[in-house]
């Protein structure tokens, strides 16, 4: 399996903070990678250095064999990556047709993605011409996903998305996420909820103060108590 | 948790119109105060052509505030650039500017107010280039790089035109008012008045209708998240930077046809208008803009006609009154 992303030894600083201290880490192609930590570990700050809304100071970041670090974000986003960030930034004040088309960059919607997107989130049919800001948070959750897979996308850095969302909409994110997997996307998740993380995890990536602590299957650490509380403080059992 | 299920069904938007009917009941407020109908009418035609020129001027920095936080304090420069440069072709044409006759006036002036955007635009590429880009992100670097700029606009333009004040006198076919009854409205206003309905329809119409105006929507509320897909702000932000620039230099032709006189500091008192209207409008808002313009301009004309002294601080007084009722503007679109 070839490594579609790849960061060596990469350093982020924000203002006087050394957030992360040399990252390692590969993204297989076609394959769901889990970042998974404790609040504060460098999970958000790993993404937002790959998409170059925070500079690396150190190290190189490569994405199909080119190197990316340097370059601005919109560069990297046209290179194929979608990202989908914890705040799900959809645009409040624009509908939901028009985060849409914003998102469609490089042309007319694609009425057979769109009806594919439709069947995950019914929602977003029905509130079509609604703006976005009178969204729910699921909802939004769904306009954000939805924005970042509206095109395809060579890699998708997505940002918590279950994060306080009902367990039926988790539900749903999963059964969609998991037809994106299908489909062979290639998807690097930050999560902290443990269920969605086995369901959809291939391999995961355990991140501490700034670095990459465990790297291994998922199903292994899944199956792993005792390594699971080490790793993380708490067991996967205690999530179920 | 989130406040709805997906298929909840979706509570529909509230629009929000308080700020709308504001002006229109400040207007009705006043009638009982002013007494006399025609004096309220001229009153109010001298607001909304007032109103429209201070639009013209703040639309375009209310999307530069809103779309990269921003702080141009030389917004003012491109104002007096713009009203200056129109005198390079109404002066040698001052025949067909006295001429009665209305096309010949416009033959003028079109081209006038075009050349003035034109330099005034294009005045903006160099100030953003050469001022603001260096100051991303740096807002007391912005103000004294910004007002800096002012300055040395100012200073040349005393050392190409000179200190005196420059005649700008109305065109022959513009002079008088209409008169409807016992009210007289000045032609020149009506002009105003539809020029800037234009701008405000011609601005909503790519803002809301347009694939570049949903970018500069979106902008304006998430800039990185813009970015994010792909597109490059930066050149869309040096975009309206030079739209901008080139409605204040439009404004400036107006305003000093407006006082029948050009001369280089004719932007400072502006530019304190304008940034009360801005401000109260709503950082990057265009709807906020357009009736925060005429509530400063309702404010000054009434408040000029009522209590003469109070003429110095109405406009801070109107700021301070709708910012302690919305403390982001009438219509918050950013959350700065």
């Amino acid at each position: 399996m070839t490594d579609l992303l790849k960061l060596s030894g990469v350093h982020t600083h924000i203002g006087r903070y050394h957030i992360l201290q040399g990252i390692d880490l590969a993204v297989p192609q076609g394959q769901v990678t889990m970042l998974l930590g404790r609040n504060g570990a460098g999970k958000t700050t790993t993404l937002r250095t790959i998409m170059g809304l925070w500079q690396a100071s150190k190290g190189e970041i490569t994405l199909a064999g080119e190197r990316i670090e340097s370059l601005a974000t919109p560069d990297i986003a046209r290179r194929g990556v979608g990202y989908v960030p914890e705040s799900m930034a959809v645009f409040s004040d624009l509908t939901v047709k028009e985060n849409l088309v914003l998102a469609a960059r490089d042309g007319p919607l694609d009425d057979t993605q769109l009806d594919w997107i439709f069947g995950f989130f019914p929602a977003l049919r029905r509130f079509w011409l609604s703006r976005a800001g009178s969204l729910s948070g699921g909802q939004k959750q769904m306009l954000s996903i939805a924005r970042a897979i509206i095109e395809p996308r060579k890699l998708l850095l997505i940002d918590e998305p279950t994060k306080g969302l009902a367990p039926a909409i988790v539900m749903a994110l999963i059964e969609c996420l998991k037809e994106i997997k299908r489909k062979g996307a290639t998807i690097l998740l930050v999560e902290q909820n443990f269920f969605a993380a086995r369901e959809l995890g291939d391999t995961v990536l355990v991140m501490d103060n700034g670095t990459i602590v465990h790297r291994g299957e998922m199903a292994a650490l899944a199956a792993d108590v005792p390594l699971q509380e080490r790793l993380l403080g708490l067991s996967l059992e205690a999530h179920q | 948790m989130t406040d709805l299920a997906a298929t909840d069904p979706l509570p529909k938007p509230k629009r929000d119109l308080a700020p709308i009917l504001l002006p229109v009941a400040l207007a009705l407020l006043m009638i009982p105060l002013i007494g006399s109908t025609s004096s309220w009418l001229t009153l109010t035609a001298a607001s909304l052509a007032m109103g429209m020129m201070i639009f013209i001027m703040a639309s375009g920095l209310t999307l530069v505030f809103g779309l990269m936080d921003v702080l141009n304090f030389g917004h003012g420069a491109f104002i007096a650039v713009g009203a200056y440069v129109a005198t390079l072709v109404l002066a040698p044409f001052a025949a067909s500017i006295q001429a009665d006759s209305l096309w010949m006036n416009l033959a003028v002036l079109g081209p006038a107010a075009l050349l003035s955007m034109a330099v005034s635009g294009a005045l903006g590429l160099v100030v953003e280039r050469v001022l603001i880009l260096p100051v991303y992100g740096q807002h007391l670097k912005q103000i004294l790089m910004t007002t800096g700029g002012l300055i040395v606009a100012e200073q040349t333009l005393y050392a190409l035109w000179g200190p005196q004040i420059i005649p700008m006198p109305l065109p022959t076919s513009l002079r008088g008012s209409f008169i409807l009854g016992d009210v007289a409205i000045a032609k020149y206003r009506v002009l105003a008045m539809l020029i800037g309905l234009a701008v405000f329809i011609a601005i909503q119409l790519v803002l809301n209708r347009t694939k570049l105006g949903l970018l500069i929507r979106a902008g304006v509320e998430n800039r990185e998240m813009v970015e994010a897909l792909g597109y490059r702000i930066r050149r869309l932000f040096l975009g309206v930077f030079m739209t901008g620039s080139a409605l204040a230099g439009l404004g400036g032709v107006m305003w000093a046809l407006y006082r029948e006189q050009v001369h280089a500091s004719m932007s400072d008192d502006l530019t304190v208008l304008i940034f009360i209207v801005v401000i109260i409008g709503g950082l990057g808002s265009i709807g906020g803009c357009f009736i925060g313009a005429i509530l400063v301009a309702m404010v000054a004309n009434y408040g000029g006609f009522l209590v003469p002294k109070l003429a110095l601080v109405s406009n801070i007084l109107l700021m301070v009154a709708v910012l302690m009722w919305r403390p982001r503007g009438l219509y918050a679109v950013t959350s700065r």
